[in-house]
């Protein structure tokens, strides 16, 4: 129990992927114009995560470490997630046209998103400052996945929100789009620091 | 020799990957904090970005269209894992610093971007020469970044003592954040006002001409 809430706050909130890890931020400065569309992504972003680490991490313990090509796992893990995008949108295109709507456009965005292979990396490295004693296992891994996704989703909806207010009011024309929202993000990240103080 | 002159400067001021098109801003806002790993970073992409320009434009004509992709990625992915063998070989200390990103230079959208964009479609010298302009581009920009936030955030410059002084928000992703937005919109500012004199500069050349021809 002591090492899932470990795990959990790590991943949400003191080693938030974009505030504090800053992965992810092509699709955190590109997506987050609309909470819509940022939930959209955020979802999409968290599922592919979850499901990356699922297949490659097992891949990575227990075929290329044995058989001694670990160090080809850039390689190996880029194709994985990119069939795995490609497979993904195809079944949800199959089984649910209307989610495929408002989900497929970001998709095909995911595979060079640098959330998913920074997860699939991050698990294979050095663990043990998150896991609270514990030895790594696939479930710690998917886990910590799936909970870095959701803190990706959770800051991308607070940006959203900000963005949307922000739209009301008129900037300087050197200022506006990408600067704006730089500053907004910065302000973000400082609230944020507030749950680096937390101890487990 | 004119066009070799557009496509640096394109690379390296008017189209700037990372103050322009704002790309690849995940290593910028997790390096800049130290102006040692963003040189270092920077100066990785540019030897990577260069190899792989060349490479994919000498097998321009082999690769198929349909899976293009696949394959850029194939190369750059082998590009980055020989770069990150030789760095943890030669330079252990970069190695370090760079940490996850230097894994995540595959799916830097400035290496992708250019071999889509150019590429693809232009002779290896034209592609070399806009993979040199295009990652010192880069590399300048970061290494700007990096002085300022480091100086800011620890009173140091490349890693040497300056003055006893400091920021804590500039060493986090926060100040990076706030130095990054901020370096875009002089930039972006400065760019504006040299396209509209020269704009200027060409409506009153081009009004004299005018004039010119009427008085003849």
């Amino acid at each position: 129990m002591g090492t899932f809430i470990a795990i959990v706050l790590a991943a949400v909130l003191t080693n938030n992927f974009i505030t504090v890890k800053t992965y992810g931020i092509c699709p955190f400065l590109g997506v987050s114009k609309k909470t819509s569309s940022a939930v959209g992504m955020g979802v999409a972003v968290t599922i592919v995560m979850a499901l990356a680490t699922l297949v490659t991490y097992p891949v990575y313990t227990l075929v290329m470490v044995p058989l001694g090509f670990g160090f080809l796992e850039i390689i190996f893990f880029i194709f994985i997630i990119a069939a795995l995008v490609q497979m993904l949108e195809k079944i949800i295109q199959k089984l649910s046209p209307s989610l495929y709507n408002t989900m497929g456009i970001y998709l095909p965005l995911i595979t060079t998103n640098c959330a998913v292979l920074g997860v699939a990396e991050l698990v294979i490295g050095d663990m043990s400052q998150f896991l609270n004693g514990a030895s790594m296992n696939l479930g710690w891994a998917v886990l910590y996945a799936l909970f870095a996704g959701l803190g990706f989703t959770l800051v991308m909806i607070i940006m959203s929100g900000m963005r949307e207010k922000l739209n009301c009011y008129k900037t300087p024309k050197a200022l506006a789009g990408f600067p704006t929202a730089m500053v907004t993000a910065s302000f973000i990240c400082m609230a944020f620091m507030v749950f680096t103080y937390i101890q487990i | 020799m004119n066009k070799y002159k557009r496509i640096t400067l394109d690379g390296l001021i008017f189209q700037n990957p990372t103050f322009m098109l704002v790309l690849g801003t995940c290593p910028t806002l997790g390096l800049i904090s130290s102006a040692t790993s963003a040189a270092g970073m920077g100066l990785t992409v540019v030897v990577i970005l260069t190899l792989s320009n060349v490479l994919i434009s000498l097998l321009r004509k082999v690769i198929p269209n349909e899976v293009r992709i696949p394959c850029y990625i194939v190369i750059i992915a082998t590009l980055v894992t020989f770069a990150r063998m030789l760095l943890e070989k030669f330079v252990p200390d970069l190695y370090d610093s760079l940490g996850g990103f230097l894994a995540l230079i595959v799916v830097n959208c400035i290496i992708l971007g250019r071999a889509e964009a150019f590429a693809n479609k232009h002779n290896p010298l034209e592609a070399a020469v806009d993979g040199l302009a295009n990652g010192f581009g880069f590399t300048c920009a970061l290494t700007i970044m990096g002085i300022i936030c480091e100086f800011l955030g620890s009173g140091s410059v490349f890693g040497l003592h300056v003055m006893d002084f400091k920021i804590g928000i500039f060493a986090t992703p926060a100040g990076s954040f706030i130095i990054y937005g901020l370096s875009i919109a002089v930039f972006t500012y400065i760019i504006n006002q040299f396209e509209q004199h020269r704009r200027v500069k060409a409506n009153r050349l081009a009004r004299t001409n005018m004039l010119d021809k009427e008085v003849a």
